[in-house]
């Protein structure tokens, strides 16, 4: 993969990230630096990019992800994006820069920086992508670390809800944008956004346009917090300020905006792209900034200004005129300048106050002077004020608003709700300066407030001087970028604009002057009003937090329950019928449909002592499902018959390899249970349950579904085994089994050779479920009735005492102690039949799985014969370390093939000469084998040996009980 | 054979079909292990039955697709058998522990009305 700028600047926060977890936990500083380096290299990175794009050329970066699914990782960057990147990289290592003053060294500061470079990474993901699908995906990723970050302070119930909602609404945004642009991939036949970008006609004039639409811009809206998906945004302000500064004004709430711009040439000029966009963006506008004027939280007065500025770039882009989309991309730029820098001052102002509450502040101006002078010319350039960059593009809006783009009332509306809107934005500019900075000190401060450092104080500087200067040399500045962007969205549709301060006396300078004297005039009048008010005016009560909760409360709690009452069991028995019963029903229509015929292929004679052998196999099946409730012991030694007889099955049919693996895996599965059979109730036919007739009716019903089965199974198998074998991949194993496996065993170079990664999988699983099982008896806590000693020990316990030559506990040491010493003495004959039948796996029947089982019933034979105690003081078996030293065995086999440039699991092999005992074949897959072996053992034996670990345990804890 | 076999089959899964659907969670796990059995044998089957045709080759290496028995249902049902004894294990455990957190053998880990 080749390292281009482009995969760099995306690859390098998400690597830095990663890298961030990695310092020790009190690296504020490290931390700092590594963040700080990466966004500037970032910066730089697309700062040199520029004259690539400046010429209306895109830069390309892809490499096939899945090609068939028309799914590259496609990364694109046009002059559009080229300007978004700079302005997340650029806030983002001023947010870093904040940050470091910010947080304290006792928050958990890599976990902040760890979500703070994997949202900048995935936000210059979304920007850069250049296939939608790749572009969803970035917009998800930013979804998570926005809650992430929202929630950083999680001992915060406000925090908690917050980072919830915003999930929950940006998400469901996301998963409608997903559809929406599956719909557009299968209008336009790619997800290439160029492909799309040119396919605007196309997307406009198909049947599905009207679908595609909303679901995109739910997407947008949700994500830019837009009328009536605008209410998570406040909620968000729980978030540290640095995270609303940068992901809720700056970039992440500005991706909504992005992509409807992004998408204008495609999807906007129709009246549905009109009504929905500008209804949403004027809604927004007016109530944002409504809103904002009654908040008593600093950062709840910006997040609702942030809406309402996001309202007027959406309302800019509803229009459709290109001068609109001028104006959208200006304003974007310019509100991520001086919102990204109040939400900074209002973190100095809540850090060095200790309250962002309006009303509680006051008079700061003589304190600290250089932070209220930033903060104000901020807000002035958030009213629009002259000579700041938030009135250039305010009076590109205002032209575009009075122009008519399409005869309806609400295009007539868009003057007023411009003005409006912008009148409101004056008042509470002025509010949060007056209320803040001016009046006099009140009687306290939660604490004695001052400047804050240099550094904290210049990531504001920095933007505050860049509002200035944009707002005074626009031309000189921002203006080539700006064009660059402006001409890559829109084309050869690029309108003339003039980004000077002074177009003469005309309509919106009038407007303007309307704005910001009716503003200050409202100040003046309900100043006052506001600085007491507990909530909104008229609508008040509406409060889309609630709403939301109602709304979840119904959904996620009372409907569910419903849902779960209705469909939901949580019995076990009924979910099983419902299985059992399924899979008849899955099995029978497909027969029922294509019919059911028998063929006559088979060996042809039956041998009278093969139906003798299934006649006791099938009576022990059926005895010991009859038993299997009163009589355990019963039932488990009628199922070793069953198995035997299948055991036996295997060896005439031959199946020598599965007739051994059964024969010691029945060992092994009769000592477990054996041994589990001790922790159970007694069971015992006096204390039947009640056998009403309703009990015998799903008795009744148990057995039908049991015997129909039964008998589909045994017609199925029957009609398969009539029919002459398709033809199979078994002939392709037959043949290259000796001469490419190198073994004469096909089912064994089959599982160590051919399909060696499947038994590696297996063996992992298996490994698995062995720690599983040892995991869940650490902390086993047996049953109160079956913590006492077992009837048959207390018996014998008696009879020793009774007897005064007896020591106690002498008969139980005693029992079985001919075949106890018979099998110890046949520990060594079992290691040397396990070594014997893992040597010869290759070429004859046996091989790792048989070997390893055989090998764990000899170590598990030690314990029945002599105790658990004996043999651990003897013997040091470390299960662990075999389950571990067998995987390792068998991964590194495969991976050694690597080291010959051959693919993972390659095996090899061929004869060497040995003195004394002759030529011997030495393939790579017996290694693999002896692995699968190591593991086979360790698994097994680990399982036996926690289970039979827990009697002495009992014991232990009894005599603690005992002579405490 | 093949009659007898499918018989058998089908009165294992029998069996086992009614044991998976019994309360207590002994007749359980020995329904799953019958069941198990049925299925290995009908997947093992499936490569149709021969006598005396073991999927090992002479000293001589020689390979004659027709003369052997199909290894590739052997070679599933093989790694079938000892995952088998693996899941034994681990609902048994988890019945156990289920037995001594609940106090009851029940499947639900309480009885029924």
């Amino acid at each position: 993969m080749e390292l281009s700028p482009l995969f760099l600047i995306l690859a390098l926060p998400f690597v830095a990230g990663l890298a961030v977890v990695l310092l020790p936990s009190d690296s504020r500083d490290p931390a700092t630096w590594l963040a700080g380096i990466t966004t500037l290299a970032c910066l730089v990175l697309t700062a040199i990019l520029y004259p690539s794009v400046a010429d209306g050329e895109s830069v390309r970066y892809q490499v096939e992800w899945v090609p068939s699914l028309g799914l590259d990782f496609t990364l694109r960057m046009d002059g559009f994006a080229w300007i978004f990147s700079m302005l997340v990289s650029g806030i983002g290592f001023l947010v870093v820069i904040y940050t470091r003053y910010y947080i304290s060294p006792e928050d958990p500061v890599r976990r902040f920086y760890l979500f703070f470079l994997a949202f900048t990474g995935s936000m210059l993901g979304v920007i850069l992508s250049g296939n939608l699908i790749l572009l969803v995906v970035f917009w998800e990723l930013t979804s998570i670390f926005s809650f992430l970050l929202i929630g950083y302070w999680h001992h915060n119930q406000a925090a908690r809800d917050g980072a919830r909602m915003a999930l929950t609404v940006t998400a469901i945004g996301g998963f409608a944008l997903l559809a929406g642009v599956l719909l557009v991939g299968h209008i336009v036949g790619s997800y290439d956004l160029e492909e799309v970008l040119k396919s605007g006609d196309l997307i406009r004039s198909h049947e599905l346009y009207v679908p595609t639409l909303v679901l995109i811009l739910l997407g947008a809206l949700t994500k830019s917090a837009q009328f009536p998906f605008h209410f998570w945004l406040p909620n968000a302000m729980a978030a540290p300020t640095p995270v609303s500064a940068f992901l809720h004004s700056a970039t992440m709430v500005k991706a909504g905006v992005f992509l409807m711009a992004r998408l204008w040439p495609v999807l906007s000029g129709t009246p549905e792209w009109f009504i929905i966009v500008g209804l949403a963006g004027m809604a927004s506008l007016v109530l944002g900034a409504y809103l904002a004027m009654f908040q008593q939280d600093l950062k709840g007065l910006l997040a609702y200004s942030t809406i309402s500025h996001l309202g007027l770039i959406t309302l800019l882009l509803s229009l459709g005129s290109p001068l609109g989309a001028v104006a959208a991309i200006f304003h974007m730029l310019n509100h991520a300048t001086f919102k990204a820098s109040l939400f900074m001052a209002a973190g100095i102002i809540d850090h060095e106050a200790g309250t962002r509450d309006l009303r509680r502040l006051s008079g700061l101006f003589r304190y600290m002077p250089i932070t209220g002078t930033l903060a104000t010319v901020a807000s002035a350039a958030m009213a629009g004020v002259p000579l700041l960059n938030g009135f250039l593009s305010k009076e590109m809006f205002f032209a575009e608003a009075v122009e008519t783009h399409a005869d309806s009332w609400l295009d007539t509306a868009a003057p007023y709700a411009a003005v409006l809107g912008s009148a409101l934005a004056v008042t509470y500019s002025i509010r949060l300066i007056h209320s803040i900075f001016l009046g006099a000190p009140p009687e306290s401060f939660p604490r004695e407030p001052h400047e804050p450092p240099f550094w904290m104080r210049f990531p504001v500087m920095f933007l505050v001087i860049a509002c200035l200067v944009v707002g005074i040399i626009p031309g000189l500045t921002i203006g080539p970028f700006l064009h660059t962007a402006v001409s890559s969205v829109l084309g050869a549709e690029t309108p003339q604009y003039s980004l000077a301060i002074w177009h003469g006396f005309n309509l919106p300078l009038v407007m303007s002057i309307v704005a910001l004297a009716s503003g200050a005039l409202l100040y003046l009048v309900a100043g006052d009003y506001l600085e007491r008010s507990e909530r909104p005016l008229l609508i008040g009560r509406i409060d889309g937090y609630r709403i939301f909760e109602l709304v979840m409360v119904a959904m996620s709690w009372r409907w569910a329950r419903l849902v779960e009452g209705i469909f939901g069991t949580r019995r076990l028995q009924p979910q099983l019928r419902l299985v059992v019963a399924t899979a008849i029903i899955a099995a029978a229509v497909p027969l029922f449909y294509a019919g059911l015929g028998f063929g006559q292929y088979g060996i042809g004679v039956t041998d009278p002592a093969f139906v003798g052998l299934w006649v006791v196999g099938m009576i022990c099946a059926v005895a010991a499902a009859y038993q299997a409730k009163f009589h355990r012991l019963a039932a488990l030694v009628l199922m070793g018959g069953t198995g035997l007889v299948t055991c036996m099955t295997f060896v005439w049919l031959s199946a020598p390899d599965l007739a051994a693996t059964q024969l010691v895996v029945e060992i092994v599965t009769t000592v477990l249970i054996l041994l589990g059979l001790r922790w159970l109730p007694k069971r015992t036919q006096t204390l039947a349950e009640p056998d009403g007739g309703l009990a015998r009716l799903r008795r009744f019903r148990d057995l039908a579904l049991a015997v129909m089965a039964g008998a589909g199974m045994a017609t199925i198998a029957y009609a398969v085994l009539t029919r002459a074998p398709p033809e199979s991949i078994a002939s392709f194993f037959v043949e290259k089994s000796y001469a490419e496996g190198g073994g004469r065993n096909i089912v064994n170079v089959i599982l160590v050779d051919f399909r060696g990664f499947d038994t590696l999988g297996e063996i992992t699983v298996l490994g698995i479920v062995a720690l599983t099982v040892f995991a869940l008896l650490r902390r086993f806590r047996p049953a109160p009735d079956t913590i006492e000693r077992p009837e048959q020990q207390r018996i014998q316990r008696s009879y020793d005492e009774a007897e005064p030559d007896r020591e106690p506990g002498a008969t139980a040491t005693d029992y079985l102690f001919v075949p106890s010493v018979i099998m110890q003495w046949m520990f060594p004959v079992i290691i040397v039949l396990a070594a014997y039948l893992l040597l010869r796996g290759h070429d004859a029947p046996g091989g790792g799985f048989a070997a390893g089982v055989a090998m764990a019933a000899g170590f598990i034979l030690q314990y029945m014969a002599a105790g658990t105690v004996w043999v651990e003081d003897r013997l040091r078996i470390l299960p662990v370390v075999w389950i571990g030293g067998g995987l390792l065995l068998a991964a590194l086999t495969g991976t050694a093939s690597m080291l010959f440039g051959d693919p993972f699991l390659t095996s090899y092999f061929r004869y060497a000469e040995l003195p004394l005992v002759g030529k011997v074949p030495l393939a790579s897959a017996a290694l693999f084998d002896l692995g699968v072996f190591g593991l086979v053992v360790g698994a097994t034996v680990l399982m036996l040996i926690a289970l039979a670990h827990q009697s002495i345990r009992r014991l232990r804890a009894a005599r603690i009980e005992e002579n405490p | 054979m093949e009659l007898t076999l499918s018989i058998a089959i089908g009165v294992l899964t029998g069996s086992g079909v009614w044991l998976l659907l019994r309360p207590r969670t002994y007749q359980v796990i020995i329904g799953l292990s019958l069941l198990s059995y049925a299925v290995n044998l009908f997947i093992f089957s499936m490569g149709r039955l021969r006598v005396g045709a073991a999927p090992v080759l002479g000293p001589d290496g020689l390979a004659d697709p027709a003369g052997f028995a199909d290894p590739v249902p052997q070679a599933l049902v093989l790694t079938a058998i000892v995952i088998g004894f693996a899941t034994t294990a681990l609902f048994l455990v988890v019945l156990l522990a289920a037995r001594g957190l609940t106090g009851s053998d029940h499947v639900d880990g309480r009885e029924s009305r």
